[in-house]
């Protein structure tokens, strides 16, 4: 997905660094073999950077100058817009995954702005208006009541009892989790995920992909971006 | 952080939490909070997680403990990115910090 954007400015000085957030280190594996690209992929089987960024859901993209200082933190980031399936190809899919993809379709995502601000900083450093100082960086992550920290530590016990092969210890701290971080969902899809890969209804979880979103509505499945430019106006 | 016991070494401590345990109490990013005197290495997680506003889990039937992250501020409370070493795709371990001297776009994704 990012192979192109990385071939264009890798020469300019950015390397793009993938990494997989899944539990299922094999299922990310597959992705990662189907894909040719040249940058560092990496696997996070146990989610340790959600936790150390504030990730909750993805993909979300983070900036980190030639110091190894973040000058933007967590955000959606897209390096091109989709292609969505045609009505054709929807009518011979599962209806629940047609449903979802119809549903995805709705989403608001902002490509345009994320490259055109990337590119921006690429080419001017520091300079650029969308390298955010660091108390701005600071200020800007996601804030984290004891409720939100409590659910990365039931997030973190749940993932590694399902990777030593304790699902159904794992699956009440899924849950607990879920409780404490509602509109987290990292927490929310990887969980269902490993219960069924159309993140469809389970007994084990409360919700579904399909239903949760409705009810958000599409349009507010990501933030919107803050990519203030010059003189205060949005990226075109 | 994941352990077994809810005692752990202050090396352990430090090398999952950042956070380092001297005379002055616990110590990270220049500021220091105080811990009960007498605190002994290995530290005891149900005493110095509550200082550290930090949430500790217990999972019974397991035995294990889960020390989350600080709350009642935000996610960073350094813009100093993490020094991050994780697998790639073959299972060769990279280092964030590998990359230094040039720009980083870290993208997180998922197959789900």
């Amino acid at each position: 997905m990012w192979q192109a954007l990385r071939t264009e400015l890798r020469p300019r000085g950015l390397e793009i660094v993938t990494v997989g957030l899944d539990v299922n280190a094999e299922a990310a594996r597959r992705v990662i073999a189907s894909h040719p690209h040249d940058h560092p992929s990496l696997i996070d089987a146990a989610h340790v950077l959600d936790e150390l960024l504030g990730i909750v859901n993805v993909p979300s993209g983070v900036w980190i100058d030639e110091r190894g200082m973040i000058v933007r933190p967590p955000e959606p980031a897209f390096p091109a817009r989709p292609s969505y399936a045609d009505p054709s190809t929807l009518a011979k899919l599962p209806p629940r995954l047609a449903a979802m993809l119809e549903e995805a379709r709705k989403i608001r995502i902002e490509p345009e702005a994320y490259v055109s601000a990337l590119r921006d900083w690429v080419a001017r450093g520091d300079a650029s208006p969308f390298a955010l100082p660091p108390d701005e960086v600071i200020e800007r992550s996601r804030p984290r009541p004891a409720e939100e920290a409590a659910a990365a530590a039931h997030f973190e016990l749940a993932q590694h009892l399902y990777r030593t092969g304790r699902e159904p210890l794992a699956v009440a701290h899924f849950r607990e989790a879920h409780r404490l971080h509602a509109d987290n969902w990292t927490y929310k899809r990887q969980a269902w995920s490993l219960a069924d890969p159309l993140q469809g209804p389970t007994e084990l979880y409360e919700g579904d992909w399909l239903s949760e979103v409705q009810k958000l509505g599409a349009e507010n499945y990501y933030p919107p971006l803050a990519m203030e430019g010059p003189a205060g106006l949005n990226a075109p | 952080m994941i352990t077994e016991s809810p005692r752990v070494s202050f090396a352990d401590f430090e090398r999952a939490t950042g956070w380092a345990i001297k005379p002055e109490g616990a110590c990270r990013d220049g500021r220091c909070i105080p811990l009960p005197a007498g605190t002994r290495d290995p530290v005891d997680l149900r005493v110095v997680a509550g200082h550290l506003r930090m949430p500790l889990v217990h999972d019974e039937p397991s035995g294990l403990w889960a020390l989350g992250p600080e709350s009642g501020g935000r996610a960073l409370t350094s813009a100093v990115a993490p020094d991050l070493e994780l697998p790639d795709a073959d299972g060769a371990p990279f280092r964030l910090s590998s990359l230094r001297g040039t720009k980083v776009l870290l993208v997180a994704w998922a197959s789900w």
